[in-house]
């Protein structure tokens, strides 16, 4: 439904720009999550930006192409889709306390995009009747509340509420949960969860957190240095996973039997754009790098199940790196 | 929102009790005996005798004070010892001149300085931004004075659009035609007070399009106009309000150099004029009058916040 074809975006000067999404490939069919996985800075965001068409200044999409339905819609802004018939991507974003206007009443902001893309609708009635589906309780009266007047939790039910109101194909999630308590947080998955599979969208969920991704993904997306370094199904994924950063990731996950062993990391820092190495980025912190890995191009993993990595010495399962 | 009004007046109330201690004892801080000053050197010493008389000088400093401030309070400022009328009717005589000058004088400001700031916010760093932000800076920066010569060598001297000089008031003769007296100084007035609402609608304008909540507006696929006017512009307001009070106290004091150039019947020049002629009563009572006026404007600058900021709790 939604395919993304070796998607480049790059900042600066047109000269000597600076890669910032290096040739991301990624599909989502209807009800279905992906869940794109990275440290920060690695480009989830950006990829995200730039699917919605909303890059900030100075950020461009240098190469490949969007799909949605068949339709390239690349280079649209959002309300250039909406013209064209094909806005049919919208996103929730990270921060819930700043991503609502503080100024108006939430039935307004929710209201607002109703209108473009349910003209025929009675905005009002589509705006409570959003508010249920995101189970924002006494729906009606929440409509005249200022978003100061809301928890985190209840704004970012809103948002999901704003982003439905755009009657998605598919819903681009960035870091929805990252800033609420973990009650919340399961609470606002369970709704993504539930919407995804009752409106049969395909839902793209930016996170850096695997346990996150162990509750949500159908499948998972590992970003690193600007691509995607594994991709595979959930389960097959965290069982045995093939790149030795996706390896490393998921060690750094709390372990309470193991406790005793320490807090494992990952010697180093991933790499900030412009400063990317040759050959794989993650050779500078990965203990089975070889001097073949630190040049030239990286080879496609691709093991049964729709599997796929990008690396010299993938994992046998059971292997650590 | 009732508690924060009766709130505000008090505080305002007391700004006034504080400011009118100081205007009060302006005229106990003049070098010598004030009434002598006043008087000048050629008054005889009945005349002094009488004066003193008259504005209570040999009472305690403190009846002296009830006295004024109470009679302040009811309306009564004293009499203007140049022209033996009341000060209240001197400061009437320059009130149509000086509030239709202020008047139209924020209009220009709001007409010019928010539509030109938003054009110059969403063509940032275009040429248009930059010509209009270096005529913002240029308008700043010189004078009123200068910008007010200008105007009469140009409009009125040279082409003769506008007349030069003087404000026949619109109730005698001539109508609100007698506005036209009023657009070459509301001109001078406006020009650097807009240019500060230009910049400042443009840098707010820019500052709060890099708000999280722009983006997820644009996100909505409304109309990137409708971005601009409803969130961003919306937003923006706030800042620019708040300056509206500043501005005014600008007004004030250009006013006076304003209405001094362009000869005109109002406020600032009579207080200038009685500067000169040293009518203590009369700059006293300008001066008190002023920061009333000062301080109702900003209750209604704070008290508009709540309307624009829903997060403003009154």
């Amino acid at each position: 439904m939604l395919s993304v074809t070796d998607l480049t975006v790059s900042a600066g000067p047109r000269t000597s720009p600076i890669g910032i999404v290096r040739g991301v490939s990624l599909g989502v069919d209807q009800g279905e999550i992906l869940c794109l996985v990275g440290e920060s800075g690695c480009g989830k965001s950006m990829t995200s930006l730039a699917l919605m068409g909303l890059l900030p200044p100075g950020a461009r999409v240098s190469g490949g192409s969007v799909e949605l339905d068949g339709h390239d819609i690349t280079h649209l802004a959002p309300h250039r889709r909406v013209r064209a018939g094909r806005g049919k991507l919208a996103m929730v974003f990270q921060e819930p306390m700043t991503s609502l206007n503080p100024v108006t009443r939430i039935g307004w902001q929710i209201e607002e995009a109703v209108r473009v893309h349910d003209p025929d609708a009675n905005p009002t009635d589509r705006a409570r009747e959003l508010l249920e589906m995101v189970r924002i309780p006494d729906a009606a009266n929440q409509l005249s509340a200022y978003p100061h007047e809301l928890s985190g939790g209840m704004r970012q039910r809103v948002m999901i509420a704003i982003a439905l109101a755009c009657r998605p194909r598919v819903l681009i999630a960035d870091e929805p949960t990252t800033a609420l308590d973990v009650t919340i947080q399961r609470q606002v998955l369970g709704i993504i969860r539930e919407l995804c599979d009752d409106l049969d969208m395909g839902v793209i969920f930016i996170t850096h957190d695997l346990g996150v991704v162990a509750q949500i993904a159908d499948r998972v997306a590992v970003m690193y240095a600007g691509r995607l370094v594994e991709t595979g199904a959930v389960a097959p994924l965290f069982r045995a996973p093939l790149h030795p950063y996706t390896e490393r990731l998921m060690a750094c996950l709390p372990d309470p039997a193991a406790r005793s062993k320490g807090f494992a990391t990952i010697p180093g820092s991933a790499p900030r754009p412009g400063e990317i190495p040759d050959g794989c980025a993650f050779a500078p912190r990965c203990p089975r790098a070889q001097d073949v890995c630190r040049g030239g191009e990286v080879p496609v993993v691709r093991p049964e199940g729709g599997r796929r990595a990008l690396c010299h010495f993938p994992l046998a399962e059971g292997e650590t790196a | 929102m009732g508690r924060y009004v009766i709130g505000r007046i008090g505080a305002a109330a007391a700004t006034l009790f504080a400011a009118s201690i100081v205007i009060f004892s302006f005229i106990h801080l003049i070098p010598g005996d004030p009434v002598s000053v006043m008087l000048g050197d050629a008054a005889t010493p009945e005349q002094v005798a009488a004066l003193r008389e008259r504005m209570g000088l040999d009472e305690p400093i403190w009846v002296q004070y009830l006295v004024w401030a109470g009679n302040a309070l009811q309306g009564d400022l004293g009499r203007s010892i140049f022209f033996e009328t009341p000060v209240t009717q001197v400061i009437a005589d320059g009130a149509e001149t000086s509030i239709l000058l202020a008047l139209i004088t924020m209009i220009w400001i709001v007409l010019f300085g928010i539509p030109v700031g938003i054009l110059a916010a969403i063509r940032q760093g275009t040429w248009i931004d930059q010509g209009l932000s270096g005529l913002a800076m240029l308008l700043a920066s010189v004078p009123t004075f200068w910008v007010g010569l200008y105007l009469i060598l140009i409009f009125a001297a040279g082409l003769g659009w506008f007349p030069s000089s003087g404000y026949p008031s619109i109730f005698e003769g001539g109508g609100l035609a007698n506005l036209q007296y009023l657009l070459l100084p509301s001109i001078a007035l406006a020009a650097p007070n807009a240019a500060l609402i230009l910049r400042l609608t443009r840098a707010s304008m820019l500052d709060v399009s890099r708000e999280d909540f722009v983006r997820t507006a644009r996100a909505k696929g409304i109309r990137p106009s409708r971005v601009v006017l409803r969130h961003i512009l919306r937003n923006a307001l706030l800042a620019v309000v708040s300056a509206f009070g500043f501005t005014f106290a600008a007004l004030i004091s250009e006013a006076v150099v304003t209405e001094t150039v362009f000869a005109l019947p109002g406020i600032g020049r009579t207080v200038v004029q009685s500067i000169l002629r040293r009518d203590y009563p009369v700059i006293q009572g300008v001066i008190l009058v002023t920061v009333c006026l000062y301080l109702v404007i900003n209750l209604l600058v704070d008290l508009s916040y709540r309307l624009l900021d829903p997060r403003v709790e009154l």
